[in-house]
């Protein structure tokens, strides 16, 4: 009688011989129907539309506070794009509270090229934003079930694949500590939608006292709904149960507002731009602001 | 003569369900060398169907519960045909198997103390299944699978064991498998062998059972000598789905009336008020208002008739639908979708809410559901030993739905789960206690595996160009419409004809191809057990004249407790012809005779 | 009995399935009248009776219980129990091959043995030692979390779709693919296990190779959300225990144990080809020694 070796049966301990052919339909070949490329090209519209303004913005240096003067039509409404107001302009003009004298004359440079440093850090670590521009940039992939460009070299070699194991995407890791640059951020942004009921004369409410308003609403919606929030919140911990606190802001904002972090992503994206377009519409006197009360 | 693939080990465990892998995991550990075998992937045995619970009187809700209540529950639901030592051994140690469960990684849903939720079923005097939404089987099934694969039990895929091997003196020490992948033949030796490959469904058309189960461990004990007992009694579970066609059979959990559904005819009447039989008049209520008050007052309420043990139920749906009062589709409405809002159905039962959605595209919440009585279960099987689960041959060992006996004429809703822990361990011990017990080696019967390899191929060469699908639908049809849910002599009769015809096609299928993954030739081996089995069923329903549980004579439309209460069928193989004899029910102890008494 | 009224309707399906093995294959055509409310299952399991008798297909339940008849059908992967026709465009051929992040065995079955080899590398679960008499208590809240992986039905779709291993076979000796994510996660969040599993999951597993681009998530038939349930939070863990300076410090200051020490965690390591097939031949073929073989209560 003769013991086949058992190393060849086939039993779940058999071992995977990695490197095998497949066979099935070659994985080049997609196989899907549906407008599979179609998400892809929009966020790479979106996000580059996003890029072109926000560069624009950055380099304006000017134009983005729509201060008590008459410029500014006696509204204190500061570009988020350049806030904290690390210029004098804010300052010298009006009772926004800003660093203004650090940052004194002598700099010259767009201060929204300092500030920005964060919120982009933020989302460039963003795990929703991570997706999304693996996806449409990298190509990796760029659909599911659609082969992965991203590693292609050209000649039709695949070059290795290392995730985010190793530099520079292994400072995605970080992600949590532009976090709670984000918090602070968010903060000062609620502190400007706070600004912006400030009129020259007392309070009011203008047109822009609302986009502020709702700015920092979303802001904070992105921000909270962040993994890194969910995770400080309680998502690290176990017996939850024995937190009542860390187990209701985990639950009820952490979790809730995560699963709409894609939403939130966008509409605070396209608000925030938005925003600064109308400080800077209504600080070049482009248009009116107009006032409720 | 040709060399095959052999292995040698103390316990071979066919199946790998949670009974299979529950044996698997004690047989281990009680240090016998021990390898599964089973048809499909390991992880994807028809366990994973099972949605309400184990049953197991852990006495968390209720804290009156206790092993008595449970075995009277299981005996009183299974009209009393149970081998009662099981029934009791059953009722004893499901707690803590349940326990043991949890010791290895399940999570049941929890009592607000944090202890595992019960909930109410069919039969079942207070909430006692252990519960995990309502996919406690695929919790079960992983728990188990992540066990043996944690004390590393070899398990052989997607290979089906064609027949059992005995040595000289009649005792089983093996088995001859094919692996379906490559066609090729496996020969195992074993000094035990422990059958666990669940149920028959597959001969009935209409069936809430998965391709696998076609009989195939009833049929290898047949063969290799065992007694079957009761196969007349199968239950067909009250509801299953039966539109669109495709899901017609499909399993539609009892949860659903445990957690408020309700059963309703055409005339939108809550008709199961009418069918409240003698038996269960003082436990169940008499009106809706009680019925309903039950769900949040379970001390002071009895139970509403749509939880009637689950024969009762599919009797009572098969009469309004014979009277004319049935759905659209030939069913009747279940309805939980006006008694519970939306949110609390999604959560308690999510699987049921997403197999409607997705299959027949009904939103449970909103409307009510279509459904009607499916083959489940059969409560017959393999006749064995209570506390070792040896059958009537010696090395043969059988657990969970292939062994016969614990359930009586009918099965209560969750005690199948945790007769997969209780008897799946029973039976690893009692094989490996058996193997290690045995002294010197398996020796192999070279002449018995060259002539089953010789049978198995024969297929391909015959030329009866029978088609092995043709046969299957051909033998479904016979078993759905004669020995159905309600049977009568005259159909037997007929059944028993066709049967008969239907077996000599089978024998001449003929396959297509070649050996490599061939559905069709692994259909023409299933077809062969499912055969054999069908005739016992048939011969079962013929001889016992009465209507118990799952066991409904239309001639004989009451039970007779003088001469068939007392006697189990019992099939076997005599010469190439399967046969029934009589033999009496093994005689419950005065102690337990007791606990019958008191009640009511 | 009801009305057998599976009514044709008068159209023809075309169905171009993959048949072929190892060696090769092509689509071929089936056509073949439609039925109301069908299933791809149904429809294949049609060709299968009809047509092509030796037509190999996996699966069981046919009701999207076991994971069995997974597949890619018209390029998505899918189960296809759970696949309505109604909700394809039978105008058009419809294509059903096998998972292609697999390799084949033989027309629509493929050799999943890859996850099975990986299941075996997960440490199972380790309970607190209880004292006699006492049971496990746990608040639901607290097991929430770890249930909605436990609906995993091992289908292996997310662990085909995954681009790690899909796009880039030798990625498979270091990456354990979503499935076993959500695997870990469920042990991670238990309540009561008592193994930190965070730096394992990290560089036994290779969570670092995913990147988070939710196609797990996307053909998970369960609905489970692996990527922001399981992988994101362990990711989370991850930089806890492995980057985060923070955290680093925290644990020096209140000199709490680093986590998972390294000796602990070589048990884990993956083992090569040649090491497995050498375990196997020295009869060790649990998955670690120190639970191997022990004994259950009874
Ligand atoms: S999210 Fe990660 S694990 Fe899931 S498919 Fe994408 S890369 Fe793979
Ligand atoms: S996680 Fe979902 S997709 Fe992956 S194997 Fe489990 S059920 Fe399938
Ligand atoms: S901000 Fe998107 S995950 Fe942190
Ligand atoms: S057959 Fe079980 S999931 Fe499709």
């Amino acid at each position: 009688m003769t013991i086949v070796d058992p190393a060849k049966s086939n039993m779940s301990v058999t071992a995977v011989q990695i490197g095998k052919q497949r066979g099935g339909p070659p994985l080049t070949q997609v196989l899907r129907k549906d407008r599979w490329w179609l998400q892809p090209a929009l966020i790479v519209f979106g996000l580059s539309l996003f890029g072109i303004y926000a560069t624009w913005a950055a380099f304006r240096n000017g134009h983005y506070y729509a201060g008590p003067g008459l410029a500014g039509g006696g509204r204190d409404y500061l570009s988020p794009f350049y806030s904290p107001c690390l210029a004098d302009v804010c300052n010298s003009q009006g009772q926004y509270t800003g660093w203004g004298p650090i940052f004194g004359t002598w700099w010259a440079i767009s201060p929204a090229l300092l500030i920005l440093i964060f919120p982009l850090g933020f989302r460039m670590t963003c795990y929703y934003y991570r997706k999304s521009y693996y996806r449409s940039f990298w190509l990796s992939p760029p659909a599911c079930a659609v082969p992965d460009a991203g590693s292609a070299t050209p000649n039709g070699k695949r070059k290795r694949y290392t995730g985010e194991t190793r530099f520079p995407l292994l400072i995605q890791n970080i992600h949590r500590y532009f976090w709670y640059a984000a918090v602070a951020f968010a903060g000062i942004l609620t502190w400007d939608a706070y600004a912006s009921f400030r009129f020259v004369g007392g309070y009011g409410m203008g047109l822009g006292s609302l986009i502020f308003v709702v700015n920092a609403a979303l802001i904070w919606s992105y921000t909270l709904g962040c993994h890194s929030c969910r995770h400080l919140c309680g998502g690290g911990i176990n017996k939850l149960s024995a937190h009542a606190s860390r187990l209701w802001l985990w639950k009820n904002i952490a979790s809730k507002l995560n699963a709409r972090h894609q939403l939130f992503a966008w509409l605070s994206l396209i608000w925030i731009a938005f925003a600064d377009f109308y400080v800077y519409l209504v600080s070049s006197g482009m248009i009116h602001d107009p006032r409720f009360f | 003569m040709a060399e095959y693939e052999t292995h040698i080990v103390d316990v071979l465990i066919i199946g790998a369900g949670g009974a299979g892998l529950r044996a698997a995991a004690e047989a281990s550990a009680m240090g016998a060398s021990t390898a599964v075998v089973c048809k499909s992937l390991l992880g994807k045995a028809h366990t994973v169907m099972a949605e309400g619970g184990v049953a197991a009187a852990l006495g968390n809700v209720w804290p009156e519960d206790n092993w008595k209540v449970h075995f009277r529950d299981t005996m009183r639901g299974g009209k009393m045909l149970n081998n009662w030592r099981m029934a009791q051994l059953h009722a004893q140690e499901s707690p803590d198997r349940v326990l043991e469960l949890e010791q290895w990684g399940a999570l049941f849903d929890r009592t607000p103390d944090g202890r595992i939720l019960q909930r109410d079923f069919g039969g079942h005097r207070y909430a006692r299944l252990a519960h995990v939404g309502d996919r406690t089987g695929l919790e079960l099934l992983r728990t188990v699978q992540h066990r043996a694969v944690d004390v590393g039990i070899e398990v052989f895929m997607e290979c089906k064991i064609v027949r059992l091997l005995r040595d000289s003196e009649g005792h089983v020490n093996g088995a001859v498998g094919i692996w379906r992948e490559t066609g090729k033949f496996i020969v195992f030796g074993a000094k035990s062998v422990v059958l666990a490959t669940g149920g028959v469904g597959k001969m009935y058309k209409f069936t809430s059972n998965s391709w696998e189960g076609t009989g195939d461990g009833h049929a290898l004990a047949l063969w290799a000598g065992a007694d079957l007992i009761d196969m007349e009694c199968i239950q067909f579970h009250p509801t299953g789905m039966i539109w669109p066609p495709s899901a017609r059979g499909l399993l539609v959990t009892e949860g659903v009336r445990g957690d408020g559904g309700i059963l309703k005819n055409r005339d939108n009447e809550r008709f199961m008020f009418n069918y409240i039989s003698d038996y269960f008049k003082a436990e169940t209520s008499d009106t809706i208002e009680e019925a309903d008050q039950w769900y949040e007052n379970k001390r002071d309420f009895r139970r509403p008739p749509e939880l009637l043990p689950r024969d009762e139920v599919a009797r009572a749906i098969n009469s309004e639908v014979k009277a004319g009062r049935g759905s659209p589709h030939g069913g009747v409405f279940l309805d939980i979708a006006s008694r519970r809002t939306a949110e609390d159905i999604k959560r308690r039962l999510p699987s049921m809410y997403h197999q409607f959605k997705e299959l027949a595209d009904v939103d449970i919440t909103k409307d009510a559901m279509e459904i009607g009585p499916t083959c489940h279960y059969i409560m017959g099987g393999v006749r064995v030993d209570a506390d070792t689960a040896a059958a009537t041959v010696p090395g043969l060992f059988a657990a969970g739905e292939v062994a016969g006996g614990m359930h009586g004429a009918n099965r209560l809703g969750g005690n199948s789960l945790s007769d997969l822990l209780v008897f799946g361990r029973r039976a690893g011990i009692g094989a490996a206690e058996h193997a290690l017990s045995k002294e010197g080696t398996v020796t192999i019967d070279q002449e018995q595996v060259e002539s089953i390899a010789k049978h198995a191929l024969s297929f391909f060469d015959n030329e009866g160009k029978e088609n092995a699908y043709a046969a299957h639908q051909a033998l479904q049809n016979t078993m759905q419409e004669l020995v159905g849910i309600i049977r009568t002599e005259s159909e037997l009769v007929r059944a028993r004809g066709e049967l008969h015809d239907l077996n000599e096609r089978a024998k001449v299928v003929s396959v297509e191809g070649h050996r490599q993954f061939n559905p069709g030739w692994h259909l023409a081996l299933d077809l062969e057990a499912m055969m054999a089995i069908s005739q016992c069923t048939t011969l079962g329903a013929l001889e016992r004249q009465e209507s118990r549980g799952g066991h409904t004579r239309e001639d004989f439309p009451t039970p007779n407790n003088e001469v068939f209460g007392k006697v189990n069928m019992v099939t076997s193989m005599q010469g190439s012809e399967v046969q029934i004899r009589r033999e009496p029910l093994p005689v419950m102890p005065p102690e337990l005779q007791e606990l019958f008494e008191e009640a009511h | 009995m009801s009305p057998e009224s599976a009514t044709a309707v008068e159209k023809n399906l075309q169905m171009r399935l993959w048949r072929g093995d190892a060696e090769g294959g092509e689509f071929t055509e089936y056509n073949i009248p439609a039925q109301e409310g069908e299933v791809v299952l149904d429809v294949v399991h049609r060709i299968q009776a009809e047509e092509a008798p030796d037509l190999a297909v996996r699966w069981n339940c046919k009701a999207g219980k076991c994971g069995s008849c997974s597949a890619e059908i018209n390029g998505r992967p899918a189960l296809m129990c759970m696949t309505r026709m109604s909700t394809l465009n039978i105008e058009e051929p419809i294509t059903v091959s096998p998972m292609r992040g697999f390799p084949i065995i033989r027309d629509l079955v493929t050799d999943v043995s890859f996850n099975y080899a990986v299941a075996r590398r997960v440490p199972a679960f380790q309970p607190p030692k209880l004292a006699e008499g006492e049971v496990f208590r746990m608040q639901q809240v607290d097991v929430d979390r770890s249930q909605e992986f436990r609906k995993c039905i091992e289908c292996f779709l997310c662990q085909n779709v995954c681009h790690v291993i899909r796009d880039h076979e030798d990625n498979k000796e270091s990456f354990a693919g979503p499935r076993f994510f959500a695997r870990l996660a469920e042990l991670e969040m238990h309540p009561l296990d008592t193994l930190d599993r965070r730096r394992l999951t990290s560089e036994q597993f290779g969570l670092g190779l995913c990147n988070i681009t939710k196609c797990c998530t996307e053909v998970c038939p369960e609905g489970i959300h692996i990527t922001d349930n399981a992988i994101i939070p362990l990711k989370e863990r991850v930089v806890d225990a492995r980057y985060d300076p923070v955290a680093w410090l925290g644990r020096k200051i209140t000199g709490k144990p680093d986590p998972t020490p390294a000796a602990v965690a070589a048990r884990f390591a993956p083992e090569t080809l040649a090491q497995q097939q050498e375990a196997r031949s020295a009869g060790r073929i649990g998955t670690h020694p120190e639970t191997s073989g022990a004994g259950t209560s009874r």
